[in-house]
């Protein structure tokens, strides 16, 4: 597409020739008439270059009438290399905004070619979810250890002594038949509860102590209702004031932290043979706020957890002085809680481990 | 324990509403889990009387009688039932009445016949679930008087779920004594006479287990009709406690145990051979039950016998032998104390539980039963007739229980309480609760009633003064309490941020049952011992599992079986192995992977999830503790024999396992894709490197790439142990970048391309210096792994 109308042999000759620098003149506005028209012509980077390298590069027009000036006499050269420059900076100027217009283009160009649509989902691995129960264990840890609460755990497969006759739960305790055990032989069970954590702790760590102990625990029964393993936390306190006061105090401040909600709470008389006094501790129900529904039994209350100052016969079971030392303990359902904290109307849902059931807890 | 309120009230009434009476009964510890009314709805229903009855002419069934209901004319009323007769009693629905069921009476014709109201059976009252014929009323019952009335049917029935620990609330005058004691409120007991005595035949009794059965009364009463009908308001009362009517000897027996809590028993005394003997069984000993059961006995078991046979299971169950009917005559009646501890578990051997098991090895008031025998014998005479004999008492005081005073002090009520009572008002409670105070200077001497059982130390005594008080009414504190700063190991990391690791690399977490299928387990881990479970609720949750590969498995296949073709799980928890004869319980982090390594996307070309995807999972959670661990090949049953690493530690303890479900386990466990496993013990996982600082190098690093041609069986970590065990000091890092087979490189070995980063802290390596340290490692590699320079 060039025509090239000024090959280099004929400027070779012609500039020595050249004596006058308005005879120079009109040969670089030539040069550069020519220059410009071919630079407008140009519309992509390829041609931009090829019009810069024939005018600008090494062998370009203008380098050439540069090189001829050494044939020049040096009264000349001043001139004739000014009106050269001249001519060569308005052709890099142009030359500038040239290439500048084509990048401008050319990003454009990219841009509209690079174009996605940010709406589809991002690629790689997706995030999964820990399961329920864990997640409501972490809250329940996470609640007490902020006040000091160490969390201990303990062996599933227990002894008869560590579940039940050290909590005064001796043989032909009627208690026993509430808790339907499952055993291996005639003194190794599963844990029904997960009071022996309690036991072992006092054994082998002296007062004060403050421990909460989660766990799975087992009992011989399957329904609607009953799961055969399900998990509890156990949570106790020894030290040597420690007071029924001390136990509301905490069993209040727990639940409505734990419900993040000031809930109303209470507390009924009950019996467990491993605490005196002994209490249950009901809620307002959650689902109904206390107007009475079907969870509630249209109560209004629901049961969340047992509890009690820890009965002398356990204190002695492992060596501390009852007399100087007191102490709380309570135990709560964890699936319950879960149920209540998100709203979980079948507790077999807990161990099928449905995925359509675990990823709404993500 | 179920009961009438309106029983109840007739003791003690309090002028408060059913509602107010519950949510005392419940906070005062005796907790209420349901009110239901006595009797279904309904209205217009009167005691009426058939005066006359004939023959309906077009049909068989069906009887035409004039019944009267009060009113200037009886009624005709067509009746179907076979046991309509005339003179009898009965339930008579009028026009208008509206029965159980929205069911509304009208004037109707039947077969031609005009009816003007329906005579009615118990189930159509709603008082039964199924009923034969109508409902026959007493003959003294007031023809015309609403039935709701004459039966008291505008009643509630209270069930009270009682703590072990409350026997003395199995009752209604227990209840009663109770609810006095909240509404402060006196209350009397049913007045109790001795009855006259009407024959002088007696039965002698002998009591050898004298510490099971302190106390043992029995009495003949000859004569009695035993088929005598039970009064209609006794067995309202019945009914309303959840027993059925069985006869008037049972049924009184029933009532007292009800109204006192004295269990009792009635023996036919035609079917006994000789003397009453209250001792324990013979090992060979045997005794059918009435409920038909066979138990054997054995000498921890306390009996009642003649001088031929055990005729019952002391304070449990009677024998069908020597059981009342219909015939019965002459009943010998029994009224014993049974200690607590002789009855405690023992019903419980025998798969048994009633109502008088419930109550002895609860404890039943030991100064109760003079009052009960003559109780029952002045209800049995009063409605089957009889004369009874005199009563024949055996106790042992020495072995009856002994009511200790307890020692309540001062301080340990706010102590424990953390409040502080006036004594007048502590003397009140024990007072009202029918204890004996005796004041001291710092506190009281209490002595319980027999019917308490649970008041043997201080702490019970604290426990009644809070129930009483009222629990929300006693004070609550804020925590403030000793504290010391907790221990943070930082050489163990949190199992906690392992599980969330892998639910940010898409593992849900799963929690399965503990135990497992003793079939599936065999075929996962057939070496392993397992541990059995004595009474498992079902085969499939019947041993211990020794490794959570089963829950997960099954987990899986529940998902598969769903739709799901992409599983990811993981669960912690402790897997139980027995070794050496050990029960060991073990804390294990296991994992499962099938299906695409992504789900459903559109970003990348599907793929399946390989053996080196998990890897990577399980390097990450290496690289949480920075230790290194090393990937063997190895030998599980349950895995892939190619596929399969054990996971070693550097001091060469096994952590775990991972690889491919073997194809054949993949098929028996019915999965149609490949699924990977990784199982490792917590106890090695979580120990963490406590990082020590090293300087860092001024210079800059240098890499060096190699394609090194080895034996097949040569692994990539051979190769890279090999070089970074070879003491250069300047290497820093070998990764391996590439594994080639195929043209160029011989059957049977491998190309295997690595990179070597090598880094000196004095210099920079020079070309020479660099090219010694690998001539000399091509050497140690080919000496070592006969790897030789690829061209």
């Amino acid at each position: 597409m060039f025509q090239d109308r000024y090959p280099e042999t004929y400027l070779k000759i012609l500039l020595p020739l050249i004596k006058a620098s308005s005879a120079v003149s009109a040969i670089l506005e030539e040069i550069l008439a020519q220059a410009l028209q071919e630079l407008a012509a140009v519309n992509d980077l390829n041609q931009f270059d090829k019009v810069r390298v024939h005018y600008l590069g090494k062998k370009g027009l203008f380098t050439l009438q540069m090189k001829e000036l050494g044939n020049l006499e040096p009264e000349q050269r001043r001139s004739v290399g000014q009106i050269i420059n001249q001519a060569k900076d308005q052709f890099q100027q142009q030359l500038e905004t040239c290439k500048n217009q084509l990048e401008n283009v050319a990003l454009a160009e990219r841009l509209a070619g690079e174009r996605i649509d940010v709406s589809l989902p991002g690629r790689g691995q997706s995030v999964a979810g820990l399961h329920p129960v864990t997640t409501t264990l972490r809250r329940i840890s996470k609640i007490f250890a902020s006040v000091g609460f160490k969390v201990v755990e303990g062996p599933e497969i227990e002894d008869d002594y560590h579940n039940f006759e050290a909590l005064n739960i001796p043989s032909s305790h009627p208690a026993r038949a509430m808790h339907d055990t499952f055993y291996f032989d005639a003194h190794t069970l599963l844990r029904t509860h997960t009071s022996p954590v309690q036991i072992r702790t006092m054994e082998s760590e002296q007062p004060p102590l403050k421990v909460i102990a989660p766990g799975r625990v087992y009992r011989c029964d399957s329904d609607i209702t009953h799961t055969p393993m399900f998990h509890q936390v156990e949570g106790f306190l020894v030290d040597t004031d420690v007071s029924f006061a001390d136990l509301k105090g905490v069993v209040y401040e727990f639940l409505r932290a734990f419900f993040e909600k000031d809930i109303q709470v209470r507390f009924r008389p009950s019996y467990f043979p491993f605490t005196e006094p002994s209490a249950e501790v009901d809620i307002e129900c959650v689902m109904c706020n206390g107007e009475g529904c079907r969870v509630c039994s249209q109560t209004g209350w629901l049961e969340v957890m047992g509890c009690g100052m820890i009965h002398p016969e356990v204190f002695k079971a492992v060596n501390i002085d009852s007399e100087q030392y007191g102490g709380f303990a309570f135990g709560m359902g964890v699936e319950r809680l879960a149920m209540l904290r998100y709203g979980i109307n079948d507790l077999r849902l807990f161990f099928e481990n449905d995925l359509k059931f675990l990823e709404q807890f993500h | 324990m179920q009961i009438s309120e309106a029983w109840l009230r007739s003791y003690v009434n309090p002028a408060i509403s059913t509602e107010e009476l519950v949510e005392q009964l419940t906070m005062s510890g005796l907790e209420v889990g349901s009110v239901e009314p006595a009797a279904a709805k309904f209205s217009g229903v009167v005691v009426g009387e058939v005066m006359s009855m004939h023959q309906h002419p077009d049909a068989d069934r069906l009887r035409i009688c004039l019944v009267a209901v009060g009113q200037a004319e009886p009624l005709q009323i067509v009746c179907g039932a076979s046991n309509v007769r005339v003179g009898l009693k009965i339930p008579a629905a009028l026009i208008g009445a509206i029965l159980p069921g929205d069911f509304k009476i009208k004037r109707s014709k039947l077969r031609g016949e005009e009816s003007f109201g329906m005579l009615c059976s118990e189930k159509e009252l709603g008082l039964a679930t199924d009923a034969n014929g109508l409902m026959e009323l007493a003959d003294d019952a007031p023809v015309g008087v609403d039935i709701r009335d004459y039966l008291s049917l505008d009643d509630n029935i209270i069930e009270v779920d009682l703590t072990p620990n409350r026997a003395d609330c199995l009752c209604v005058e227990g209840l009663a004594r109770e609810v006095a004691v909240l509404n402060k409120m006196d209350w009397t007991t049913t007045q109790i006479d001795s009855v006259t005595i009407g024959c002088q035949d007696v039965l002698s009794v002998s009591v050898e287990a004298t510490e099971a059965c302190p106390r043992y009364l029995g009495r003949l009463i000859n004569g009695v009709n035993a088929q005598a009908v039970t009064p209609l308001w006794m067995q309202e009362r019945l009914r309303r406690s959840g027993l059925r009517s069985l006869g008037p000897l049972v049924d009184v027996t029933n009532y007292v145990l009800i109204e006192l809590g004295q269990p009792l028993h009635v023996f036919d005394t035609a079917k006994l051979s000789g003397g009453i003997t209250v001792r324990l069984a013979k090992a060979d000993e045997a005794l059918t039950l009435l409920n038909n059961q066979v138990i054997k006995l054995d000498n921890e078991a306390l009996v009642i016998a003649d001088d031929k046979q055990v005729l019952a299971l002391a304070g449990i169950m009677g024998g069908s032998d020597s059981a009342v009917n219909n015939d019965t005559r002459s009943v010998f009646l029994e009224c014993a104390f049974f200690a607590p501890h002789a009855i405690a578990g023992k019903a419980r051997r025998f798969g048994l539980h009633t109502d008088s098991s419930h109550r002895f090895e609860r404890g039943v008031d030991a100064t109760l039963q003079l009052r009960a025998i003559e109780r029952a014998t002045q209800l049995i005479i009063d409605i089957t007739g009889g004369e009874p004999g005199p009563i024949t008492e055996v106790t042992t005081d020495v072995a009856l229980p002994q009511r200790q005073a307890v020692l309540l002090r001062r301080e340990r009520i706010v102590k424990t309480l953390g409040i502080a009572l006036a004594d007048e008002h502590v003397v009140d409670i024990f007072q009202r609760l029918a204890m004996v105070v005796q004041t001291q200077t710092d506190g009281w001497q209490i002595s319980p009633p027999g019917f308490r059982f649970d008041i043997a130390i201080e702490a019970d005594l604290i426990e009644e003064i809070a129930r009483i008080y009222g629990y929300n009414n006693l004070p609550s504190s804020s925590l403030l309490m000793r504290s010391e700063l907790s221990l943070v190991t930082e050489a163990l990391l949190d199992i906690d941020r392992v599980k969330d690791l892998l639910v940010d690399r898409g593992y849900q977490e799963a929690i399965t049952y503990s135990f497992v299928d003793e079939d599936i387990q065999k075929a996962i881990a057939p070496e392993m011992d397992v541990i059995r479970l004595q009474n498992p609720i079902s085969s499939e949750l019947a041993v211990m599992r020794t490794t959570l590969w089963c829950g997960l498995l099954k987990a899986a296949l529940y998902n598969t079986n769903r739709q799901q073709n992409r599983v990811r799980l993981f669960e912690a928890g402790l897997r139980f192995i027995k070794k050496d004869g050990e029960t060991q319980q073990q804390k294990m982090l296991a994992g499962l992977v099938l299906g695409d390594v992504y789900s459903d996307q559109w970003g990348d070309k599907a793929r399946k999830v390989d053996f080196f995807d998990m890897k990577a999972d399980i390097e990450a959670i290496f690289a949480l503790t920075g230790c290194q661990v090393r990937f063997l090949s190895a030998q599980q049953s349950a895995l892939h024999p190619g596929q399969t690493a054990e996971i070693l530690t550097s001091d060469g303890e096994t952590v775990g396992w991972m690889g491919m479900l073997h194809p054949n386990l993949e098929k028996q466990l019915g999965f149609d894709t490949q699924v990977f496993l990784f199982e490792l013990d917590q106890n090695r996982l979580l120990n963490k490197r406590i990082p020590v600082f090293k300087s860092l190098s001024k210079y800059p690093s240098v890499k060096r790439d190699l394609a090194l041609i080895v034996n097949e069986d040569v692994s990539a970590s051979e190769i890279v142990n090999c070089i970074m065990g070879s003491a250069e000091p300047t290497l820093q890092e070998v990764v391996i970048f590439d594994i080639y087979r195929g043209k160029g490189v011989e059957e049977g070995s491998k190309s295997i391309a690595l990179t070597l980063v090598m880094q000196d802290y004095k210099q920079t390596l020079t070309d020479t210096e660099i090219d010694a340290i690998v001539g000399r490692l091509l050497t140690l590699l080919n000496t070592e792994k006969n790897a030789k320079l690829r061209d």
